[in-house]
C-alpha cells in the first residue's frame, strides 16, 4: 500500500496542478504537489527501513500492460534495496525543490503548470526505479525524458531554452535507440522482458553467442552494450553528454532535481539494476569503465574554464557521473550507488545554492559579474561552501569525512583495485579528482570571495532567498555532511552484502571489495593529495594573484578555447549529423519524390491530362468525369462477374 | 442481432438518402442528420465490441445471402477486423463535426459524400466475399475523389488526378488477380479461400497484384507521392478520413489476403516488403524534417508509420501482426487528431505553412496541451498509444532479421527531430506575427472533437489490453495457419 502510495502521490499531484491549477490557484497547486510529495518522502524513508534494514523486497502487479503471445507485461512496483535507495533520492530531493520552487518561482505566471511538471517527473522516475519489467523501465526512461523536455523548455519564449529541450529529447532517443534494440534482443534471447525471468537465466547464457547484424557475437555483451548506450544518453556520458550543459536553460529547481540529483543518474541505476546481465558481460563491463573514466576527464576539463555558475556544476556531474560508471565497471555497484546517493545531496545542495545566488543577482550567472557575494548572502555562502566540501571529498580517514569523502574515494580506490590497463581508469580520476577541487574552489572564490565585479545596482539590492528556499538547502546541507558517515557501513562496508541483499549480483570472479582492502596506502593518500593542490592552486589563481587566469589563458590559447568550446563537440555534431539529415531530406524530397517518383508519374499523366484537358476546360467538370468513369467500371465489373456466375453452384 | 453488420454497414447510406431528399437550402439540417446518422451508428457498433467472443479466432456476426446473379452477400469480422469498424464509425462524427463551420459550399452533397463514404469503407472491412469486397473497396474511392476534388484546395485537380492514376493501376491489377483466384479455386467465398491452397508459382502473381494495389494505399515507398498532396488539397475531414481509415485498408488487405492466402510468396517477398518498409520510415522521415507544410509534414510523417504496419505484418508472428494492427489502429486516431488540429489553426489564419506561426501557446494553452499529447504520440512515447505498435512491430522485426530492426529503429530518433521541431516552431517561442494576436482557443466544439482522441491517445497507452484481447486469438491463428502452410514448403526444399 505504502508503495504504491509513494508512486502514485506525485502523479496524482501532477494531475491536479496540470489540470485544475487554473482554476484552484497558483498557491493552492503549490501546496498541494508539494505537500504530496513530501508524504511520498516521508514514506520512502519508512520503506528504506523496511527494505534496507529489515530486508523485505516487495512486488506488487497493479495492472496488466502490453501482453501479445509470449510477452507478458504489466504495471508493477518492485522495492528492493537499490530501489529503496533510489525511492529515498528521488522523493527527498524532489520534496525539497518542490518546496524551493515556491520561492525561486514566485514571479512566474505560470507555475500550477511548473509544479505539475515537477510532479510528472517524480511520477516517471519512480515508475522507472520500481519497475518490474524493462518495459516499465523504458516507460519511466522516456518518461522523465519528457518531463525533461517539457522543463528545460519551460520559458517557452526562449529560443535557447527550445532549441535545448529538443537537443535533450533527441541525443537521449540516440541512446534509446540502443536500449530500446537492448531489450528486442533480451526478448529474443529470452523470450521475456521481466527482470526474474532474465537474471534466472543470465548465467547459464554466459558466453552464448547469436547473430546479431550479419555477425556471430557473444549474447550477453551485445546486449549490454546496447543497454549501455541508453545509460550513455540519459546519464550523459562522453559522446552523448552534449544536452546536459544546454538543459541549464531551464529554471534552475529543475537542474537541481533532474539534471543532478535523479534524472541523469539513471543511467547508473541501470547497470547497478542490470548487474546480472552486466556481470556475464566482462567485456562490457570494459566499456563501462572506458566510458566513465573518459568523461570523468573529459568534463573536468571543460568545467575547469566555464562562467557560467551553472554550467560548470553541470560539467561537475557530468564529471562525476562518469565515478559512478566507473565503479560500476568494476564491479563495485555498491560504490557506484553510494555515490549517486551522497552526490544527490550535495550536487542538489550546490544548484539550489546557485539558483539562491542567482535569485540574489537578478538572474545573473556569469561569475565574471558576481564576487564578494559573501557578505551579502552568507548562508547561501555556507551551503555553497559545504557542498562544495563535500563535492571534494574533504574528510580524515577514519574520524570525519563530508559525504563525498567516502563515496568518491571508495571509487577511487575501487578503480586502482580493478588494474585496469596501465592503471589508467585510477590515474584518470585521481586527476579528474584535482580538476574537480580546481574548478569547486574557483566557484567559490569567484562568487563569493575578493571585491564584487557585479554592478553597483545589482550588487547593493542582492539579498538572501526567503525561507522556502532556506529550509531546503538546509535539510541539503546535512545530508552532505552525514550521508557519507552514517551510510558507509552498508553501502561499501561490513554491511554490505546484508545491505543489498539480492538486488545487486556479483558473479564468482568479481572479488572487488576484498581487492580494495589491499591497496598500497599510497593510493589511499591520492585523492586527498590532488583535492589539497586543487584548493591550493585556486587559492593562488582567484585570491592571491587574480592576474594569473587571464595570463594562463593568454599564454595557452589554443587549449583555453578548446576546453571553453567543450571540445568542439557540438560544432563536429553539427557537422556530421544534424546538416546532412536536412540535407538528405531536402534531396529526397525534391530529389527522389519530386525529379525522379512524380517526374514519372507525370510522365504518364501528362500524355492523358493534356488530351482531357483539351476535352474538359471546366475543372470541377472533369473531376466529375473520373468519378463518372469510375463508376462505369465498377458496373462493368459487377456485370461480368454476374456474367462468369451465371452456372455457379453454391 | 443476426443482421447487426448489415445495418450498421448501410445506416448511413439511409442517412445519406434521407439528406438527399432534404431542400438544399437548409444547409443546417444535413448538417444535423448526418451527425446523428454517424453517431448512431457508431452506438449500434459498439454493441458489436461488446458481443464480440475474445476467444473465438474464427468470423463472427457472419451473413450469408444470395444475390443478384449468384453472387454472394457475405458479412463478417474477425478478430482483425473488428476494431477498424470501430474505428471508422468513431472517426465519423468527429469528422461531420470538424466540418462543421468550416465546409459552407454544397453542404448537403458533402454530407451525402461522407455518408455514402463511410457505408463503403465499413463494407470493406466486413464483406467475406471477394466480388463483395472489390465493390466496397474501389467504390470507397469515388466519394473520396470527390470530396478532395470539389471540396479541396486551389491544387485540388492535380491531386485527385494523382490520387486516381495511383489507385487505378492497382486496382486493375488486383481485380485480374481476383478473377484468377475465382477460376482457381472456384469461388468468391473468402473464409473458403482462406483455406485454399494455392500453386506456390501462382501464389507469386497473386500476391504482386494485390501487392500493388495495397502497397498504393498504404501507401508504401515509393508509390507514396500521391499521399502529400491529396492530404494537403484535401478539406480537413477528407484527410481525417485518408489518413485515419482510408490507408489501412492496405494494411487490412494485407492481412486478410496476402499473408492467409499466399503464405508462401509472402515468405518469400518478405525481404521485400522489410527494404520498402524500412526506406519508407527512413527516407520518408527525413523528408518531413525539411517540410514547410504542416499538412505534408504530417502526411510523410504517415508513411513512415505505415512503414512499421508493413514490417509487423511480414514477421508473420504474433507481435509483428499484434503490433501492426494496434499501430494501424493508433495511427487512426493519432494521425487523424493531428490533421484536425491543423485544422484548428487552419480555419483561424487560413494557411498551413509552419512558419506563419509561433508562439500559439500564448493564446491557445488548451490547443498546445493536445497538441502535445499527439505530437508525443506520433513520437511514440511511451504512455500513448504510439509507442504500442511501434514497440511489438520492432521487437518482432529483431527476431525476423536483426539488420531491419536496427534500421526500422533509426526511426524513433527521426520522428522525435520532425515531430518537436515543428512543434517548436508552431506553438513555442514570441507570439509576433499580427495575424495571431487576436487568435482564440479551441471553442467547445472543438474540445469535444479533441478530448476522446486526447483521452483514447493516453488510455490506450496505459491500458492496450482492450485491443489486443480482441486481436489476440485471430492473429495467434492466422500466425499457426501461415506456419502450417509453410511446412511442406520447407520440407520440400529440405529435399
Amino acid at each position: 500500500m505504502i508503495y504504491t502510495a509513494i508512486v502514485l502521490l506525485p502523479l496524482a499531484g501532477a494531475l491536479i496542478a496540470g489540470l485544475f491549477g487554473r482554476i484552484i490557484g497558483d498557491r493552492p497547486s503549490e501546496i498541494i504537489t508539494t505537500l504530496f510529495l513530501g508524504i511520498a518522502a516521508l514514506l520512502s524513508w519508512i520503506a528504506f527501513v523496511d527494505v534496507g534494514f529489515a530486508h523485505t523486497t516487495q512486488k506488487i502487479q497493479l495492472l496488466r500492460w502490453v501482453t501479445s503471445g509470449e510477452l507478458d507485461t504489466a504495471w508493477s512496483i518492485r522495492v528492493d534495496t537499490l530501489t529503496a535507495v533510489m525511492l529515498v533520492v528521488v522523493t527527498t530531493v524532489s520534496s525539497l525543490v518542490h518546496l524551493y520552487s515556491i520561492g525561486y518561482m514566485h514571479e512566474d505566471d505560470s507555475r500550477p503548470r511548473f509544479f505539475a511538471y515537477l510532479s510528472l517527473f517524480t511520477f516517471a522516475m519512480l515508475a522507472l526505479v520500481t519497475s518490474d519489467n524493462l518495459l516499465q523501465m523504458f516507460f519511466g526512461w522516456e518518461g522523465v525524458g519528457l518531463a525533461s523536455y517539457l522543463l528545460i523548455g519551460f520559458w517557452y519564449k526562449k529560443p535557447e531554452a527550445n532549441a535545448a529541450a529538443i537537443k535533450a529529447f533527441v541525443v537521449n532517443r540516440v541512446g534509446d535507440f540502443g536500449f530500446a534494440l537492448g531489450i528486442f534482443g533480451l526478448f529474443y534471447v529470452f523470450k521475456s522482458i521481466n527482470l526474474d525471468t532474465i537474471f534466472a537465466a543470465t548465467e547459464a547464457t554466459a558466453g552464448q553467442t547469436f547473430m546479431f547484424a550479419g555477425y556471430e557475437v557473444d549474447i550477453l555483451t551485445t546486449l549490454a552494450l546496447l543497454l549501455f548506450m541508453g545509460a550513455m544518453g540519459k546519464s550523459a556520458q562522453f559522446l552523448l553528454h552534449t544536452w546536459l550543459p544546454d538543459a541549464m536553460e531551464g529554471p534552475t529547481p529543475v537542474s537541481a532535481l533532474i539534471h543532478a540529483a535523479t534524472m541523469v543518474t539513471a543511467g547508473v541505476f541501470m547497470v547497478a539494476r542490470l548487474s546480472p546481465i552486466f556481470e556475464y558481460a566482462p567485456e562490457a563491463l570494459k566499456f563501462v569503465t572506458l566510458i566513465g573514466s573518459i568523461t570523468a576527464f573529459f568534463a573536468a576539463t571543460v568545467g575547469l574554464v566555464q562562467n557560467d555558475i551553472k554550467r560548470v556544476i553541470a560539467y561537475s556531474t557530468c564529471s562525476q557521473l562518469g565515478y559512478m560508471f566507473v565503479a560500476c565497471g568494476v564491479g563495485a555497484y555498491g560504490a557506484g550507488i553510494f555515490h549517486l546517493f551522497t552526490h544527490a545531496f550535495f550536487k542538489a545542495l550546490l544548484f539550489l545554492g546557485a539558483g539562491s545566488v542567482i535569485h540574489a543577482m537578478h538572474h545573473e550567472q556569469d561569475m565574471r559579474a558576481m564576487g564578494g557575494l559573501k557578505a551579502k548572502i552568507p548562508l547561501t555562502w555556507g551551503a555553497m561552501l559545504i557542498g562544495t566540501l563535500a563535492l571534494t571529498g574533504v574528510g580524515i580517514p577514519h574520524l570525519f569525512g563530508f559525504a563525498g569523502f567516502h563515496s568518491k574515494d571508495a571509487i577511487i580506490e575501487a578503480a586502482y583495485a580493478a588494474h585496469t590497463p596501465s592503471n589508467y581508469a585510477f590515474w584518470l580520476l585521481v586527476i579528474a579528482a584535482f580538476m574537480t577541487s580546481f574548478y569547486s574552489w574557483r566557484l567559490m572564490f569567484m562568487t563569493f570571495h575578493g571585491t564584487t565585479r557585479a554592478d553597483h545596482h545589482t550588487y547593493d539590492h542582492a539579498h538572501e532567498s526567503p525561507n522556502t528556499m532556506l529550509i531546503p538547502l538546509a535539510v541539503l546541507s546535512l545530508g552532505a555532511v552525514l550521508a557519507g558517515v552514517v551510510f558507509a557501513s552498508y553501502f561499501i562496508g561490513h554491511e554490505e552484502s546484508a545491505f543489498w541483499g539480492a538486488a545487486i549480483r556479483k558473479g564468482e570472479h568479481n572479488h572487488i571489495l576484498h581487492a580494495m582492502h589491499d591497496i598500497p596506502s599510497w593510493v589511499g593518500f591520492a585523492p586527498f593529495l590532488a583535492m589539497l593542490s586543487g584548493f591550493a592552486l585556486a587559492y593562488l589563481y582567484y585570491i592571491a594573484v587574480p592576474s594569473l587566469p587571464a595570463a594562463t589563458a593568454k599564454a595557452f590559447r589554443p587549449v583555453y578555447l578548446f576546453l571553453l568550446n567543450k571540445w568542439y563537440f557540438d560544432e563536429l555534431y553539427n557537422l556530421i549529423f544534424v546538416k546532412p539529415a536536412f540535407a538528405l531530406g531536402r534531396l529526397f524530397w525534391k530529389g527522389g519524390d519530386g525529379a525522379i517518383i512524380d517526374g514519372a508519374i507525370d510522365g504518364t499523366a501528362a500524355s492523358v491530362g493534356r488530351v482531357t484537358s483539351r476535352i474538359v476546360k471546366l475543372q470541377t467538370g472533369y473531376v466529375y468525369h473520373y468519378a463518372f468513369a469510375m463508376l462505369i467500371g465498377l458496373a462493368l465489373l459487377l456485370s461480368y462477374f454476374t456474367y462468369v456466375n451465371g452456372g455457379f453452384v453454391r | 442481432m443476426s443482421n447487426i453488420l448489415s445495418i450498421v454497414t448501410f445506416l448511413p447510406l439511409a442517412g445519406a438518402i434521407i439528406i438527399a431528399f432534404l431542400n438544399s437550402e437548409a444547409k443546417g439540417n444535413a448538417r444535423w442528420v448526418a451527425l446523428w446518422t454517424t453517431i448512431l451508428t457508431f452506438a449500434i457498433s459498439l454493441l458489436i465490441w461488446i458481443n464480440f467472443d475474445k476467444t473465438n479466432p474464427g468470423f463472427q456476426f457472419v451473413e450469408d445471402y444470395a444475390w443478384i446473379g449468384g453472387l454472394k452477400y457475405k458479412m463478417g469480422v474477425d478478430g482483425i477486423s473488428m476494431l477498424f469498424v470501430i474505428l471508422t464509425t468513431f472517426l465519423m462524427p468527429l469528422c461531420i463535426l470538424a466540418s462543421w463551420e468550416s465546409v459552407q459550399d454544397r453542404v448537403k452533397e458533402y454530407m451525402i459524400a461522407f455518408l455514402v463514404l463511410e457505408t463503403l469503407m465499413l463494407g470493406v472491412f466486413c464483406a467475406l466475399d471477394l466480388v463483395l469486397f472489390y465493390l466496397f473497396f474501389e467504390g470507397g474511392l469515388i466519394p473520396m475523389f470527390l470530396i478532395i476534388g470539389v471540396w479541396g484546395g486551389k491544387r485540388r485537380v492535380y491531386a485527385s488526378f494523382k490520387f486516381f492514376l495511383y489507385t487505378l493501376l492497382g486496382s486493375v491489377l488486383m481485380l485480374l488477380a481476383m478473377m484468377a483466384m475465382y477460376w482457381h479455386a472456384g469461388t468468391t467465398d473468402i473464409p473458403t479461400l482462406l483455406t485454399t491452397k494455392f500453386p506456390a508459382d501462382m501464389q507469386w502473381w497473386l500476391w504482386l497484384a494485390f501487392f500493388a494495389s495495397f502497397a498504393v494505399k498504404m501507401p508504401m515507398w515509393p508509390v507514396h507521392t500521391w499521399l502529400p498532396d491529396a492530404h494537403v488539397e484535401a478539406p480537413t475531414a477528407g484527410s481525417v478520413i485518408l489518413a485515419g481509415i482510408l490507408l489501412k485498408m492496405g494494411g487490412y488487405g494485407f492481412l486478410r489476403f496476402s499473408l492467409p492466402m499466399f503464405p508462401i510468396a509472402s515468405e518469400q517477398l518478405a525481404p521485400l516488403v522489410f527494404s520498402l518498409s524500412i526506406i519508407a520510415i527512413v527516407y520518408t522521415s527525413l523528408v518531413a524534417l525539411v517540410q514547410e507544410d504542416m499538412k505534408k509534414l504530417i502526411a510523410y510523417s504517415s508513411v513512415a508509420h505505415m512503414g512499421y504496419v508493413t514490417m509487423g505484418i511480414f514477421t508473420a508472428s504474433q507481435q509483428g501482426i499484434d503490433g501492426a494492427i494496434f499501430q494501424m489502429l493508433s495511427h487512426g486516431i493519432v494521425s487523424a487528431a493531428l490533421f484536425l488540429c491543423v485544422g484548428v489553426i487552419y480555419d483561424r489564419t487560413h494557411t498551413r505553412e509552419i512558419a506563419a506561426y509561433g508562439g500559439l501557446v500564448e493564446r491557445m494553452p488548451k490547443y498546445a496541451v493536445a497538441f502535445m499529447v499527439f505530437t508525443m504520440a506520433n513520437v511514440g512515447l511511451p504512455g500513448t498509444s504510439g509507442f504500442i505498435g511501434e514497440f511489438l512491430t520492432l521487437l518482432a522485426a529483431f527476431k525476423a532479421n536483426t539488420w531491419v530492426a536496427i534500421l526500422a529503429t533509426t526511426g524513433v530518433i527521426l520522428s522525435a527531430a520532425y515531430a518537436l521541431y515543428l512543434y517548436r516552431r508552431v506553438i513555442f517561442g514570441v507570439l509576433e506575427k499580427p495575424k495571431l494576436k487576436a487568435l482564440l482557443d479551441l471553442s467547445p466544439r472543438e474540445v469535444a472533437i479533441l478530448a476522446p482522441l486526447v483521452l483514447l491517445t493516453i488510455y490506450y497507452g496505459f491500458y492496450p489490453a482492450p485491443v489486443l484481447d480482441v486481436t489476440g486469438a485471430s492473429v495467434k491463428n492466422l500466425v499457426a495457419n501461415y506456419e502450417a502452410a509453410l511446412k511442406p514448403a520447407a520440407a520440400m526444399l529440405g529435399q
